[in-house]
């Protein structure tokens, strides 16, 4: 977001001529550069989300063999979310639980990459990347195989008693959280990696000159220094796994269904487009919320 | 912690780095008293920065000791060391304001009101005001100061300072030099201060040790090192000499004979290395004077004749390259005092010096005149 709003006025170098001095051209031109990028949102963004939107206000009595109309039922929102919370608390509290066991493995592997790795750092990050090759779905059921309740895994568990004897991970909410876990992962390795890479290692020399035991410099200098990319990883993990359906579809029974499952539902099996539209609306200002309420809470100027 | 125990002298004992095969610092002993002006001077990848990282804790000595007083610290994590260094780069946080790199230091130790401490500080290196800028909003020199303050506020035992002003321009370090100086006698801290500026070093440090190859060529005082350099190595790179290449044949009262390239030399046996064998006959460039013929020079100097081959006007010398007889060019700086009188190119000249200011260094065998400086290495003023 922070990239559109600064693209016009990106000019700012000291060394680039006064506005006054420039030609007409030259002031048009970053605008004319932003053009097809702003045709396609508008085109292909903000049509289609007047369209929701207007459908969500649907009667909702309405059905597709006899037509739609448009009522302003703003009720379609309060009945949405009295019928379906359960399910957006857990794609809140899924994701989130996913969110804190991408960052306990994300950040050290990032760290270790981005600073550790050597002559090893390009072949790492491809790992990183590599799983991308194949189709998110293929992923998601090739994880059904491993969380199977005849697989290893499961096997070594109930050996070391960590399951019970008809103890399960498949259809399980763990499930559910591992597969959104592995996932989005490389989506907060990424950008972490970026923000670490880029830090000076001199200053956590200068810390521990001055004083800073390792934890102490990695609080003080290591983790603000690598802020913007923390921010951005945590973002582009939270906002898909939240949304996410195909992980409590595969891995998970009706019981673990998130509100993406309800929409999902709600838009091809039950054909209900009013209840699809306000729960979509319902989910998107809740996912706003709650970035920016961590934006404001992180509070680093480079991201808002 | 610095300031309740009594610091002592820093004693670097035995202390060797190797990487690998390469051995940076070899076995170096060196006792800098507590509250000198000490400079490292030497040409980049001598072991001079490798010291300096592992008096700071940065790297780990191969073998040897780091005694502060009694204490040896070589094995101590550089944050639980009473040691403080202002880096080649600075290295000032970049998420921190001025304030709060300079309270770094203090609010890790746990001190809870530093801002008193942190203003007196800014106010030393004359930054008042400045407390809320961040780091990047400052200039060069400034950034410097920063850096100084941040390690000076803890009053450390012993200040390291690694290039200091080697980002700095010539007018802005020249500045910054007599800054250095003057707060130096100010808080009275050891200052261990790393540089390949001869000049830097000669202005500031009470005493230099000039490094080559991980090793000490010379510790004294700068001007006793400048007249009375020990090696070739140090004559040519603590400013710049001629070098002549001879033979001591014998000796006469106080002085040693010498003949070079068929001419007869003496120098004051005070003022020799060695005493025999393959030698060089050594004159700084300002201690030769320029005459038009032999008999214009006083009794009891010492010539030898040539051809002008270049004149450099620098304002306050100019800088003349005399080709001898036998092809080496000796380099003779004359001061622009106007009494003077000047020679063009392809003039005869004749350049004598007083031999009291000459000295002798031992040579090995195969060596030739050394009298024009080597051009990786940096040389006098021009620096």
């Amino acid at each position: 977001m922070s990239a559109l709003a600064h693209a016009p006025t990106g000019s700012g170098q000291p060394a680039s001529p006064p506005p006054a001095a420039r030609s007409g051209r030259h002031r048009l031109l970053p605008y004319l550069l932003l053009l097809p990028g702003a045709a396609w949102l508008f085109l292909f963004f903000v049509v289609p989300l007047v369209q929701l939107a207007a459908a969500s206000l649907y009667d909702p009595s309405g059905s597709l063999s006899t037509g739609y109309t448009l009522t302003w039922a703003v009720g379609n929102y309060p009945t949405a979310l009295q019928a379906y919370w359960p399910q957006f608390g857990r794609s809140f509290l899924f994701a989130g639980i996913a969110l804190v066991l991408a960052l306990l493995m994300g950040y050290p592997l990032a760290y270790a990459i981005a600073q550790k790795a050597g002559r090893w750092k390009n072949l790492l990050l491809v790992c990183v990347i590599a799983p991308m090759f194949t189709s998110f779905l293929v992923r998601t059921l090739a994880w059904k195989t491993i969380l199977s309740d005849n697989g290893w895994l499961v096997g070594l568990l109930r050996d070391v008693h960590l399951l019970g004897p008809d103890g399960r991970l498949l259809a399980t909410p763990i499930a559910v959280v591992l597969g959104l876990t592995y996932n989005f992962l490389p989506f907060l390795v990424l950008p972490l990696y970026a923000s670490l890479e880029r830090l000076d290692h001199r200053l956590l020399e200068a810390a521990s000159d001055l004083y800073a035991s390792p934890l102490r410099t990695f609080r003080r200098v290591t983790l603000p220094l690598s802020m913007p990319g923390l921010i951005a990883g945590t973002l582009l993990f939270f906002i898909p796994a939240t949304g996410d359906y195909i992980n409590a579809e595969l891995l998970g029974t009706p019981n673990e269904y998130m509100i993406g499952n309800v929409i999902d539902s709600a838009f091809l099996v039950r054909l209900d487009y009013p209840q699809g539209a306000a729960l979509s609306f319902l989910l998107m200002s809740a996912i706003l919320a709650v970035v920016f309420g961590y934006l404001r809470r992180a509070g680093t100027e480079e991201v808002l | 912690m610095a300031r309740d125990t009594p610091a002592g002298d820093l004693r670097l004992a035995n202390l060797t780095k190797t990487f690998g095969a390469f051995t940076a610092v070899d076995s170096l002993n060196l006792t800098i008293p507590q509250g000198s002006f000490f400079a490292l001077l030497g040409a980049s990848g001598c072991g001079k920065t490798t010291t300096l990282r592992m008096v700071a804790g940065l790297e780990r000595p191969t073998s040897g000791q780091v005694l502060l007083g009694d204490r040896d610290i070589a094995r101590l994590r550089p944050h639980k060391r009473p040691v403080n260094t202002v880096f080649q780069s600075y290295a000032l946080f970049p998420h921190l304001d001025i304030f709060e790199n300079v309270a770094f230091g203090p609010r890790r130790r746990g001190i809870r009101a530093v801002d008193e401490q942190v203003r007196q500080m800014l106010s030393l290196v004359q930054l008042d005001g400045y407390g809320r800028r961040r780091p990047a909003q400052l200039s060069g020199g400034q950034q410097q100061r920063v850096a100084l303050a941040r390690a000076l506020i803890n009053q450390p035992q012993v200040l390291l300072l690694d290039e200091p002003l080697g980002a700095l321009d010539l007018k802005l370090r020249r500045q910054m030099q007599i800054e250095l100086k003057r707060i130096q006698t100010e808080v009275g801290i050891t200052f261990v201060h790393v540089t390949h500026d001869q000049e830097e070093a000669m202005t500031m440090a009470d005493t230099v040790a000039v490094m080559n190859a991980g090793r000490i060529e010379q510790l004294g005082p700068p001007a006793e090192i400048y007249e009375f350099p020990a090696t070739a190595f140090v004559a040519n790179f603590l400013g710049q000499s001629n070098l002549i290449a001879g033979d001591v044949f014998g000796r006469s009262g106080s002085d040693l004979l010498v003949t070079a390239h068929g001419a007869r030399f003496s120098v004051p046996a005070g003022r020799s290395r060695t005493d025999h064998g393959p030698v060089f006959v050594g004159v700084r460039p300002e201690k030769l004077h320029l005459a038009d013929t032999a008999v214009q020079v006083p009794a009891g100097r010492q010539h030898l004749e040539g051809t002008v081959t270049d004149a450099s006007y620098v304002g306050v010398s100019t800088q003349y390259l005399l080709r001898t007889g036998w092809g080496s060019e000796l380099s003779v700086f004359v001061a622009n005092s106007g009494a003077q009188q000047r020679f063009a190119v392809g003039d005869r000249a004749v350049a004598y010096w007083d031999p009291r200011h000459a000295f002798l260094l031992g040579r090995r065998a195969d060596e030739e005149d050394r009298t024009i400086p080597v051009l990786d290495e940096p040389i006098g003023a021009s620096s």
